[in-house]
């Protein structure tokens, strides 16, 4: 239990600190321009992009780790509460305003997260379970 | 027709990235518990179990297109309406794509779930 909670909030904190430091350093960095696009280029020597894009490799790892042992159902919310992340860190470390809408869709998706985070995290399987089985008596014969 | 055009995009975006999702899912049950892995035989063990997965790099090849067709409906359409249509209908599409083609189990608590992220995606823009 305390596994799938780590790895709830490992992908749902770094992939909402990836955007956010992201925005940060882009802002930082000023509009890119179609006239001079290798300015997109300088944006890998800003240090919030680049700890920013640590996030996000961060958040691919867990990802994957996730789907390793869970349900693609199951893990799916755990991004979506990335927004929610991304919403309080815009509104307490960037300062942007957070209308009251967005806090309700924060609300929701955190009670759809909620509901499926208690269930099962993995379809059982009873034809992997009988193969198993079957090894197992295999085996011990 | 521009609005065509763009809800076309949208809709290869959310193909696409769906069935990325549902693909890398299925690599990485194949491959197994990724933290034993990194436990037993270190990280870049990892790696190399995972960019060895043919089902992972076509993965990944649908959610690099998935991205390039995000930039391209984004610059046909505001990103007030693209990032909330696509990833809220990328959620109702993966559900159907993993009860289906990956056989787990949508029960009702999930359903509900992903209807309640998706309305709360939306809001999100509001």
């Amino acid at each position: 239990m305390l596994k799938k909670l780590f790895i709830y909030l490992a992908i749902a904190c770094c992939n909402g600190a990836g955007d956010v430091l992201l925005k940060r350093g882009m802002d930082e960095l000023g509009e890119i321009h179609l006239n001079n696009p290798a300015h997109i280029f300088s944006a890998f020597l800003n240090p919030w992009i680049v700890v920013g894009i640590l996030f996000l490799a961060g958040f691919f790892y867990s990802y994957l780790t996730a789907l390793s042992w869970a349900d693609l159902t199951y893990v799916l919310p755990a991004t979506a509460f990335g927004y929610v992340v991304t919403a309080f860190l815009s509104r307490f470390f960037l300062h942007e305003a957070v209308s009251p809408w967005r806090w309700a869709g924060v609300l929701l998706i955190t009670g759809g997260v909620g509901l499926v985070a208690r269930g099962p995290s993995l379809t059982e399987r009873r034809d992997t379970n009988q193969l198993a089985a079957q090894k197992e008596q295999h085996e011990l014969a | 027709m521009s609005s065509l055009k763009l809800w076309i995009a949208i809709g290869m975006l959310v193909m696409a990235s769906s069935a990325g999702d549902v693909m890398l899912s299925a690599a990485m049950k194949r491959i197994g518990d990724l933290e034993e892995i990194r436990a037993k035989k270190g990280l870049l063990a990892v790696v190399g179990h995972v960019v060895r997965e043919k089902l992972f790099l076509l993965g990944l090849c649908c959610l690099i297109f998935s991205f390039f067709c995000l930039l391209t409906a984004l610059s046909w359409g505001d990103a007030s309406l693209v990032a909330p249509a696509s990833a809220s209908l990328t959620y109702i599409c993966s559900a159907i794509l993993a009860k289906f083609l990956l056989h787990e189990n949508v029960d009702r608590r999930r359903w509900l779930s992903a209807a309640l992220v998706c309305i709360g995606v939306i809001l999100l823009v509001k």
